[in-house]
C-alpha cells in the first residue's frame, strides 16, 4: 500500500501546536510562539524525492567472507547498493531496506580502516559517487527562522544513521594509508569542494564535526585545491558578512583556517594579508560573533604570531568596529584584545597604544561593570603591565581622568576597588608624573565649576557631561559615554538591507 | 556687498567644516547632512576645487558617515555648477562605490545612477563609461558588484563602439569567478535586458541569462528567475519557447528549493510575461507541481499566487483549468501539514468563488471554506474571516454563518490577544453583512466583552470597533443597545473599566453628534458629571477630557449650569494632571 501522506493520528502530525502552554497566556508578547509550539521534528533532506522508484535492496555476501579475487568486485557492489537513498521521515519504511544499507555501510568503513590493499584505483569513482550521492543535497529551510544558535535546539538531520557511516566512510577513505591524492584528485575536484562547503551550512552540530575534519584531511591531502578551498571559504565569510548574516558553519572553517594560517609561509602573500584585513576582521561585525569569537581570534593571534608586522591592521580593524550598543561584544573584544597584547612585539604595541588606550579608557567608564571589569583586568597581566609600564608617559596621561573620575563616580564597588588597585600601580610606576597629572586634574576642575558655576548651569546630567566635553577639548582622555550621544547612536545606525535575507 | 560681513556670515560654515573632521561620530554625521548648505555657501568654484577633494579623502571614515555623504552627493550637481560641472562628484562616488559596506556601496550606486542622467552624452562618454569599466575591472569584488548597477543608465545614451564594450564587460561580469559579483549581475540582468537592441537581447542576453541560471550556486540561479520576466516581456512570443523556456522549466524543478521559491514568488508575473499559450501548456503543470513541493516554503509561496494566477488564465476555459488541474490541489492543500501552508492558502482561497461562480462556489469551495474556519491554527480561521466580502457578493454569507459563529466566538477568546485585536477589527465588516438582528443575537455581548479585556490595546479596539457600529447601525440602535450597557460599567469596581465608559462615551458623542443631543445631555452628561467625583485620579481627568469632547455637543444651559461647576471644581483639584486637562477644556469651551 502506498502512503504518500501520514495519517492525522501519526506521531509526527503537528497536535501539539494547537494547546496553549499556560505561560503564554499571561505573555502578551508570545510574537514566536507559533513557531516553539510546533513539534519539533528532523530535517528530510531534499534529495529524498528525487528518486523516482524504490530499490529493492538485497544483502549481499559479507566482505570478510569473499574470496580475494572477488573482494574488489563486492566491495563496488556494495558501494552502488549504498547509492539507494531511503525517506527518514517516516520511520518505519522500508526497515529491511535501510538495515541492509546499514550493515554494508558499516562493512565498507570496516573494510577501509583495517585491510591494506583495498582502495584500488577503479573503486575511487565509485566511492566518490556514493559519497556524493548520500551526503550532497540542497539544505532544507530552516524549521525556526529565527533559528539563534544560542538559544535553540538546533534542528537534526533524519537520515543521520545513514550519513554519519557515510561521512565515517569518507574520513576513512581519506586517512587509509592506502589512499593515492594522484588518483582522488580526478574525482574530488572543484565542484566536488565547493558542495562540501556548502553542507557546513548544515544545522546539525554532528554533521559540521564531520565536514571540519574531513575538508581538514582533503586541504592536508590535496594540494592542488588549496587556493581553491581558501578563496571559497573567503566567498562564504564574505556573503555571510555582508549579504546574510547566517551561516552555521563559521566556527568550523574558522577553525580550519587556524591551522592553515599557522601554515603559511613567510613572508606572508598579499592574498592572506587581504583575507586578514578584508574577511577576518570584518567578521568581527556579525550580530552571531559569540558563537565564533573564539575560533576567529585564534586566527587573528595566529596571524600575528607568523608576522608581528600585522598587528596595526588588526588592532586598528578592532578600533573600527568596536561595538557601540552591545556590551556583550564588547566583553568578546576586551578579551580578543587581551589575547594579542599577550603575545604583541613592544615596537608594534607603541604604534598602537594611543588609539587603543582611549578605547580601553572608554571601556572603564562603561556603566556597564562586566565591560569596565574586562578591561582594568588587563593591569593583572604582567606583560601588559610590563609594555604599560614601559610607556607609562604616553599611556597613564590618556587613561587618568578617566580612572580618577571613574573611582569617585563608578556605582559598582568592585570596579571602584578595582580602579584604585590601577591608581595604586600608577603611582608606584611613575610617582612624580601621577602628581603631575592629579594636579592639573584638580586645577581643571576648579576652572570648570567655576566656569559652571558663572553659566549658571544646573542638573547633574547637564553637569557631568559638560565635563566629559571640555576634558575632551583639553585632549585628555577621551569622552566615552554622553547620555544623548547613546540614544542617538542606537536610532541611527544604518539597518543592513540583506536581498537574500528572506529567503536563507 | 559681501565683503566684510563675509567672515561673520561664513562662521557656521567654518564650524560644520571643522566638524567634518572632528573626532566624535556623531557630530561627523551632523555635519555631513548638512554638506548641501556648506557646499551653497562655499559657491560651486570652492565646492569643486576644495570641499570635493576634501570629501574624496575622507572615505576612510565610518560606514554611518559614508552612507550619508552617499545619499548627499547624488543631489549635488546643481552645487558643484550644473550639468556642465556633474563629473566633478565621480571620484568621491567611484570610491564610495567600492567600499565594503553594501549600504554604503548601493548608496553609491543609486547615487551614481541619478547623477548618470544629468551628464551630457558626451560627458558620459568621456567621464562616466571609463569609470564604469574601471569599476568592472578593479580588483576587489565590490567594485565590480557596483558596476553591476550602472551599464543601464549609460548604454542607451552611448555610441555603438562604447555600447560594444558595455555588453562585453556585462559579459565578463556574468562569468565572474566570485559568487557575489555573478549574483549582483544576475539581479541586474532584466533591468540592463530591457536597454538592450532586440538583437543583442537574443544573442547576447540569453546565453548569460542560461548560463547564470544553471550556476553552480542557488543563490544566483534564483535571480535569474527575477531576469526571466523582464526578458520574457521583452522577446516575441515565437522566441519564449526556444529561448526562454527551457530555462524556465529546469528553474520550477530546480533542486534547490531556494530556486523552485523564487519561481512560485514570481509566478504571476512570469505567467503575465509568458502569455496564455505557454500557460496553458507549460505553467499550469508546473504550478501543480509546486503547489504539491516537498518543501512547505514553495508550497506556502504558490498557494498565495492561487488566485491571481487563476484570475490571469485564459478566461475560454480557465473554469475547466481551474476546476481539474487546480482544485485538487487547493483541496490537499486545506489539510497540509504546515500551517504556514494552510494560511497562505485562507488568504487568498476566497477570492476564487468570485472566478468559479455561484454554483461551484456552493459544490466545491464551500466546503474547503467550512474546513478552513474549523482549521486548528487561528490565524487560518482569521484569514477566513478577514476575507469574507469575497464570498459575500457571489452566495451571500448566510451560507456560512452556522459555521462562521462558532470559529468567531473562539477567535474572540483567543488566548492571543494579537489573534483578538484582529477579529474585533473585522466585526464593523461582519456586522454589515450579517445585519443587525443577527448582530444582536450573536455578537453583541462579544463586542461588549472586549471592552473590559484585561489587555488595553484590545479595550481600545473595542472602543473603536463601538463607533464603527454605531456608524453603521445609526444612533437609535446605540441608544437601545450600546448606551445602557456602556454606563453600567461606570459603576465598575475596577477603574480600567469606568475608564472604558468614558471613553466609549467620547466615540458615541463623536458618531451621534449634534442631532442626538438628546442621549447626550439626558443619559450620558450626568454619568460623567457623577464621575468627576471618583478617587481615581485617571478617571478625574479623563472626565475632564470627556467634558471637552461633549461640550461643543451641549446646549449654552447645560453648559453654564452642568459642565462648568464641576470643571471648576476639578481645575482646583489636588493632582496636577486632573487641573491641567480641567483648565485646558474649561479654555476650549470657552467657560472662563
Amino acid at each position: 500500500m502506498e502512503t504518500t501522506k501520514l495519517p492525522p493520528s501519526s506521531p509526527s502530525s503537528p497536535t501539539t501546536s494547537f494547546s496553549v502552554p499556560s505561560a503564554e497566556k499571561v505573555d502578551g508578547f508570545p510574537r514566536r510562539s507559533m513557531r516553539r509550539a510546533r513539534q519539533r521534528r528532523s530535517h528530510s533532506s531534499s534529495q529524498f524525492r528525487y528518486q523516482s522508484s524504490q530499490v529493492e535492496l538485497t544483502p549481499l555476501p559479507l566482505l570478510k567472507d569473499a574470496p580475494v579475487a572477488e573482494l574488489h568486485d563486492l566491495f563496488c557492489k556494495k558501494l552502488q547498493q549504498c547509492c539507494v537513498l531511503f525517506d527518514f521521515l517516516d520511520c518505519v519504511a522500508d526497515l529491511k531496506g535501510k538495515e541492509i544499507k546499514r550493515a554494508a555501510l558499516n562493512e565498507l568503513v570496516e573494510s577501509v580502516a583495517t585491510s591494506r590493499g583495498v582502495l584500488i584505483e577503479p573503486l575511487y569513482p565509485e566511492a566518490i559517487k556514493m559519497i556524493s550521492v548520500n551526503i550532497f543535497r540542497t539544505l532544507p529551510p530552516s524549521e525556526n527562522p529565527e533559528f539563534d544558535p544560542e538559544e535553540d535546539e538546533p534542528t537534526l538531520e533524519a537520515s543521520w544513521p545513514h550519513l554519519q557511516l557515510v561521512y565515517e566512510f569518507f574520513l576513512r577513505f581519506l586517512e587509509s594509508p592506502d589512499f593515492q591524492p594522484s588518483m582522488a584528485k580526478r574525482y574530488v575536484d572543484q565542484k566536488f569542494v565547493l558542495q562540501l562547503l556548502e553542507l557546513f551550512d548544515s544545522e546539525d552540530p554532528r554533521e559540521r564535526e564531520y565536514l571540519k575534519t574531513i575538508l581538514h584531511r582533503v586541504y592536508g591531502k590535496l594540494l592542488g585545491l588549496r587556493a581553491y578551498i581558501r578563496k571559497q571559504i573567503n566567498n562564504i565569510f564574505l556573503r555571510f558578512i555582508y549579504e546574510t548574516e547566517h551561516f552555521n558553519g563559521v566556527a568550523e572553517l574558522l577553525e580550519i583556517l587556524g591551522s592553515i594560517i599557522n601554515g603559511f609561509a613567510l613572508p606572508l602573500k598579499a592574498e592572506h594579508k587581504q583575507f586578514l584585513v578584508r574577511v577576518l576582521i570584518p567578521l568581527h561585525t556579525a550580530k552571531s560573533l559569540s558563537i565564533f569569537h573564539a575560533q576567529l581570534a585564534y586566527c587573528v593571534v595566529q596571524f600575528m604570531e607568523k608576522d608581528a608586522t600585522v598587528t596595526e591592521y588588526i588592532i586598528r580593524g578592532l578600533l573600527k568596529y568596536w561595538p557601540k550598543t552591545c556590551t556583550q561584544k564588547e566583553v568578546m573584544f576586551l578579551g580578543e584584545i587581551e589575547e594579542i597584547l599577550d603575545v604583541i612585539e613592544p615596537s608594534q604595541f607603541i604604534r598602537v597604544q594611543e588609539p587603543l588606550f582611549k578605547q580601553i579608557a572608554a571601556c572603564i567608564s562603561s556603566p556597564h561593570f562586566q565591560v569596565a571589569e574586562r578591561a582594568l583586568y588587563f593591569w593583572n597581566n604582567e606583560y601588559i603591565l610590563s609594555l604599560i609600564e614601559e610607556n607609562c608617559q604616553v599611556i597613564l596621561p590618556l587613561v587618568f581622568a578617566t580612572l580618577y573620575r571613574v573611582s569617585k563616580e563608578h556605582w559598582n564597588q568592585t570596579i571602584v576597588s578595582l580602579i584604585y588597585n590601577v591608581l595604586k600601580t600608577f603611582m608606584e610606576m611613575n610617582s612624580k608624573l601621577f602628581d603631575d597629572l592629579t594636579a592639573s586634574y584638580k586645577v581643571e576642575k576648579q576652572k570648570l565649576k567655576k566656569k559652571l558655576v558663572a553659566d549658571g548651569v544646573q542638573g547633574h546630567l547637564h553637569l557631568s557631561s559638560s565635563v566629559m566635553h571640555i576634558k575632551s577639548k583639553s585632549s585628555q582622555a577621551k569622552v566615552c559615554y554622553n547620555l544623548n550621544d547613546i540614544n542617538q547612536k542606537v536610532f541611527c545606525f544604518p539597518s543592513k538591507h540583506k536581498h537574500y535575507s528572506k529567503h536563507f | 556687498m559681501a565683503g566684510a560681513d563675509g567672515d561673520d556670515s561664513l562662521y557656521p560654515i567654518a564650524v560644520l567644516i571643522d566638524e567634518l573632521r572632528n573626532e566624535d561620530v556623531q557630530l561627523r554625521l551632523n555635519s555631513i547632512k548638512k554638506l548641501s548648505t556648506i557646499a551653497l555657501a562655499l559657491g560651486v568654484e570652492r565646492t569643486r576645487t576644495e570641499l570635493l577633494p576634501f570629501l574624496t579623502d575622507t572615505i576612510y571614515d565610518e560606514d554611518e558617515v559614508l552612507l550619508a555623504l552617499a545619499e548627499q552627493l547624488g543631489n549635488f550637481t546643481m552645487l558643484v555648477g550644473g550639468p556642465e560641472y556633474v563629473h566633478c562628484l565621480l571620484p568621491p562616488l567611484e570610491s564610495l562605490a567600492t567600499v565594503e559596506e553594501t549600504v554604503v556601496r548601493d548608496k553609491a550606486v543609486e547615487s551614481l545612477r541619478k547623477i548618470s542622467q544629468e551628464h551630457s552624452p558626451v560627458d558620459l562618454e568621456v567621464h562616466f563609461e571609463p569609470l564604469v569599466k574601471r569599476l568592472a575591472s578593479g580588483d576587489w569584488f565590490t567594485s565590480r558588484t557596483s558596476a553591476c548597477g550602472l551599464f543601464s543608465v549609460c548604454y542607451p545614451r552611448v555610441s555603438s563602439t562604447v555600447k560594444a564594450e558595455i555588453r562585453q564587460h556585462f559579459r565578463t561580469l556574468c562569468s565572474d569567478d566570485t559568487p557575489m559579483v555573478r549574483r549582483a549581475a544576475a539581479s541586474k540582468l532584466g533591468e540592463f535586458a530591457k536597454v538592450l537592441e532586440l538583437d543583442y537581447v537574443k544573442s547576447d542576453i540569453i546565453s548569460l541569462f542560461t548560463a547564470l541560471a544553471s550556476d553552480e550556486q542557488d543563490s544566483v540561479r534564483l535571480l535569474a528567475v527575477e531576469a526571466c520576466v523582464s526578458i520574457a516581456t521583452l522577446l516575441p512570443q515565437e522566441d519564449l519557447e526556444t529561448l526562454v523556456m527551457p530555462t524556465l522549466r529546469q528553474a520550477a524543478e530546480d533542486k534547490s528549493w531556494r530556486v523552485r521559491y523564487m519561481v512560485a514568488d514570481k509566478f504571476s508575473e512570469l505567467q503575465k510575461a509568458v502569455g496564455p499559450e505557454i500557460t496553458k501548456n507549460d505553467l499550469v503543470p508546473a504550478f501543480q507541481n509546486l503547489l504539491k513541493d516537498c518543501e512547505a516554503e514553495v508550497r506556502a509561496a504558490a498557494a498565495n499566487k492561487v488566485k491571481e494566477f487563476c484570475e490571469n488564465l485564459p478566461e475560454d476555459n480557465r473554469e475547466q483549468i481551474i476546476m481539474t488541474h487546480i482544485l485538487p490541489c487547493v483541496k490537499e492543500l486545506v489539510s497540509d501539514t504546515n500551517q504556514h501552508v494552510k494560511s497562505a492558502l485562507a488568504s487568498v482561497i476566497m477570492g476564487l468563488s468570485t472566478i468559479l461562480g455561484k454554483d461551484n462556489t456552493i459544490e466545491h469551495l464551500l466546503p474547503l471554506f467550512l474546513a478552513q474556519l474549523k482549521d486548528e491554527c487561528p490565524e487560518v480561521r482569521l484569514n477566513i474571516i478577514s476575507n469574507l466580502d469575497c464570498v459575500n457578493e457571489v452566495i451571500g454569507i448566510r451560507q456560512l454563518s452556522q459555521s462562521l459563529l462558532p470559529a468567531i466566538v473562539e477567535l474572540a477568546e483567543d488566548a492571543k490577544w494579537r489573534v483578538r485585536l484582529a477579529i474585533i477589527e473585522y466585526m464593523p465588516l461582519l456586522a454589515g453583512q450579517l445585519g443587525v438582528e443577527f448582530f444582536d443575537e450573536k455578537l453583541n455581548t462579544l463586542c461588549m466583552a472586549w471592552l473590559i479585556d484585561h489587555v488595553y490595546a484590545i479595550r481600545e479596539a473595542a472602543t473603536c470597533n463601538l463607533m464603527k457600529l454605531v456608524e453603521k447601525f445609526g444612533a437609535e440602535w446605540a441608544q437601545n443597545t450600546i448606551v445602557p450597557k456602556v454606563l453600567g460599567m461606570a459603576n465598575d469596581p475596577n477603574y480600567l473599566h469606568r475608564m472604558t465608559t468614558l471613553f466609549c462615551i467620547n466615540v458615541i458623542v463623536h458618531c451621534c453628534g449634534y442631532p442626538y443631543r438628546e442621549i447626550t445631555t439626558k443619559q450620558m452628561l450626568p454619568v460623567v458629571l457623577k464621575m468627576s467625583n471618583d478617587q481615581v485620579a485617571n478617571v478625574r481627568f479623563n472626565v475632564a477630557k470627556s467634558l471637552q469632547k461633549i461640550g461643543p455637543v451641549l446646549d449654552s444651559n447645560a453648559l453654564q449650569t452642568e459642565v462648568k461647576p464641576v470643571l471648576e471644581k476639578l481645575a482646583s483639584d489636588t493632582d496636577m494632571d486632573v487641573k491641567y486637562f480641567a483648565q485646558e477644556a474649561i479654555s476650549v469651551l470657552a467657560l472662563a
